[in-house]
């Protein structure tokens, strides 16, 4: 125990003294959870549009006017033929053209029907149907102002409660996903690299020829990285509490637990990165090219899972990190206990377990 | 010359030699693009829909067939009380609760007006908001089917008028999320490749002491340089070409643009890449801090490009941020160029700027990068 603990302490040496790697540690995520947390939005606001407004009466001014004092749209420009359209495009200026039919009023006065053009630029699908879909509401709106005098009977009415999210804060869906993307990243690659730097250097054989169990070594080299991930993580929820005003409506204690559980099982899926990869370039390869872009993609963190196609659906199931966002929001938002969430805990322990098995039966303690 | 092409022979022996990096770098960054472009979408489909049917007429029962029909709503359960819904609400098993009163049909006959209530899980607030706008359209046209049933012929003395918008969705009319993603996703991945391997590439020789040897030798910074950097350039474009012919085979994403003008441009671009690699690499001493130096950029990089969420909602500060990204500006120009057919005098800004960075970052990195200890 006592060389352990020794062992132990060297590799807490090994972190402090290289103070450059200890400041990106503890800095990076906090600038990361800062710069995310402000920045990063699904929704979609200030588009720039452009009209062209063939009839320039009264009742297209007044449609614009109402188009224009929406947030959702900004920088208004005027064009007067077709062919601009195609150039702003192109230059990517603006996102849509509203087009306004000949003698518009005069049609919407005689005939009761008038037609607008709504052209996107659907390079962006997304923005483009949500513009449109913003366009169109403000269309109804204004016909269901102008049409007051004629009350149509039997209306049915939807009242819309938006529940764990009523002010529909983009920050509470993103928060949870940078905690977990930078928990996973940084403790997969922190640990996979130090245990093959060993390899590399040629220590890991002094280490093995040592009256330490391999199976000590690894722990050992664990331990104090489940120490600074935890900091982070302490770090990362204050922040979230405190600058963004993510609420926590579950136990604390259960959050800090399901943090642990999800940190060692990030840790270990590093051991086993370490046990297949001979070189830290192997290592590093494979935690950042194999883990970034599906913790990113395939977490549910910015894509709804629900809306993928069904292989990837089933796909998502073996990423750690969906089961932890799942298991974040609904600490944070929903404040639900482990009566509801047993099933994503059982998963995490499960794969947590999985890794550290095969990483054992991966582990080499033999030279080649 | 000749030095140099010694040193990149060097190079690519040392990249080919190395059985297990060879899968990473041009295996695993295709599959990512081909599974990943599937995920990316923003598409609201399937949405987890239930109800409370209280009135339980073939009225409200019209309703919820209504919904079953629609492409966005997979009606999945209904709860015969408020709780035991909101514990599945709680659970995550459903996403959306209908909740249809008694005498919902009798009150609309009736009172001419009636509420329906529904409860929405907000935690995606955008998605949520989406949610809203299909449950009020498929709303709005049940109601619509129950006014002509319904309405006397004397209700149609003041016929409203319509606005009628018709939409026209340029460039990608069917609204493919796949071709918005994969021209993206392929820019993350050359990206991803060329500044990891080059940012580790001299450190490693640090770490393990060849660079010394190298320092040593007559070689010059410059050929030194140009021999280290030259290997990665030529495995971008390879990459980039690979991945170009497998968004058209497999994505079937349209090419407007010109090729030679997207290639010019990532020239240029991976120019910038290798030129921050090397930077990294002088500042650092080992290969952790180098990786996780450039680790940090690229996480802000891509989260700031515009490639899976929009620029414009971004706060203004953070807009002028994205302006140093140039993973931006690669990402809009392989939009602009592939799907909408931009030529020079379009990217002319976006160019501009790469070529700027270009210059500055391998100019810094020169600069920074000593023979001498």
């Amino acid at each position: 125990m006592k060389r352990f603990i020794g062992f132990i302490k060297k590799e807490f040496y090994h972190i402090f003294r290289d103070t450059r790697s200890l400041f990106i540690l503890f800095g990076m995520p906090i600038a990361q959870v800062m710069l995310f947390g402000f920045a990063i939005t699904n929704e979609i606001n200030n588009v720039n549009i452009a009209f062209f407004d063939k009839s320039k009466d009264a009742t297209t001014q007044e449609i614009i006017t109402k188009i224009v004092s929406s947030s959702y749209f900004s920088n208004k420009q005027f064009i007067t033929n077709e062919a601009e359209i195609e150039s702003a495009f192109k230059k990517g200026d603006i996102k849509a053209v509203i087009v306004f039919e000949k003698d518009f009023s005069e049609k919407l006065i005689k005939e009761n029907k008038a037609t607008v053009q709504i052209i996107t630029d659907a390079t962006d699908p997304n923005t483009a149907n949500t513009v449109n879909n913003y366009v169109n509401s403000i269309l109804q709106k204004y016909q269901q102002e102008t049409n007051k005098s004629s009350t149509t009977p039997y209306v049915i009415v939807p009242e819309s409660r938006m529940v764990y999210n009523a002010e529909l804060k983009s920050v509470f869906m993103f928060v949870p996903g940078v905690m977990t993307i930078i928990l996973m990243l940084v403790s997969a690659m922190m640990t996979s690299i130090s245990i093959t730097r060993e390899k590399e250097l040629g220590t890991m054989e002094i280490l093995l020829v040592s009256p330490l169990k391999p199976f000590q070594v690894i722990v050992g080299k664990v331990v104090p990285y489940i120490f600074l991930s935890i900091i982070n993580a302490i770090v990362i929820v204050l922040l979230s509490i405190f600058v963004f005003e993510m609420p926590v409506q579950g136990s604390l204690f259960l959050l800090g637990f399901e943090s642990v559980l999800f940190i060692i099982n990030a840790l270990s899926l590093g051991i086993l990165i370490s046990t297949i990869s001979k070189t830290q370039q192997t290592a590093m390869m494979v935690s950042l090219m194999g883990l970034m872009l599906p913790v990113i993609l395939l977490s549910g963190f910015i894509f709804p899972i629900s809306s993928m196609p069904y292989p990837l659906q089933v796909i998502s199931n073996v990423i750690p990190a969906k089961w932890f966002i799942i298991i974040l929001k609904g600490i944070m938002l929903k404040g639900v206990g482990l009566a509801i969430i047993w099933k994503e805990t059982l998963i995490l322990v499960a794969m947590t377990v999985f890794f550290i098995v095969l990483s054992v039966k991966k582990y080499k303690i033999r030279l080649e | 010359m000749k030095t140099i092409g010694y040193i990149i022979q060097k190079e690519f022996k040392q990249i080919f030699r190395n059985k297990a990096m060879l899968p990473l770098i041009f295996v695993l960054p295709l599959i990512q693009l081909i599974i990943l472009s599937n995920a990316a979408t923003f598409e609201i489909q399937h949405i987890k829909f239930s109800y409370i049917d209280q009135d339980n007429t073939s009225f409200s029962r019209a309703l919820i067939d209504k919904f079953d029909a629609s492409p966005y709503f997979n009606v999945s359960t209904h709860f015969s009380s408020e709780k035991t819904a909101n514990l599945a609400m709680l659970k995550g098993d459903v996403d959306v609760i209908l909740e249809i009163p008694s005498y919902f049909e009798r009150d609309l006959l009736k009172d001419q007006k009636t509420n329906l209530s529904v409860i929405i899980n907000a935690i995606d607030g955008a998605a949520a908001g989406v949610e809203n706008v299909y449950i009020n359209q498929i709303v709005q046209s049940f109601n619509k089917n129950a006014q002509a049933k319904l309405m006397q012929p004397s209700d149609y003395i003041n016929k409203p008028k319509t606005i009628e918008s018709i939409p026209s969705f340029w460039y990608n009319n069917t609204l493919n999320y796949k071709t918005f993603m994969v021209p993206g996703i392929l820019v993350l991945l050359v990206t991803m490749i060329t500044l990891f391997l080059s940012g580790m590439n001299i450190v490693r020789e640090k770490e393990i002491g060849t660079l010394e040897q190298m320092n040593v030798t007559p070689i010059k910074k410059y050929q030194f340089i140009i021999g280290k950097l030259f290997p990665f350039l030529v495995l971008g474009m390879l990459l980039l070409t690979i991945g170009l012919i497998i968004a058209k085979l497999i994505f079937d994403v349209p090419m407007v643009g010109s090729l030679s003008l997207m290639y010019l441009y990532t020239i240029i671009y991976i120019l910038v890449i290798l030129g921050m690699g090397l930077f990294i690499s002088n500042f650092t001493d080992t290969q952790q801090q180098a990786m996780f130096i450039a680790w940090f950029f690229v996480v802000i990089f891509i989260l700031m490009s515009g490639l899976f969420t929009p620029i414009e909602s971004m706060p203004q500060w953070a807009q002028y941020l994205t302006e140093f990204n140039p993973i931006k500006f690669y990402v809009e120009v392989m939009r602009m160029v592939m799907l909408k057919g931009a030529d020079f005098t379009d990217i002319l800004p976006q160019f501009l700027k790469t070529v700027g960075y270009a210059i500055v970052m391998n100019g810094l990195a020169v600069w920074s990068y000593k023979k001498t200890n």
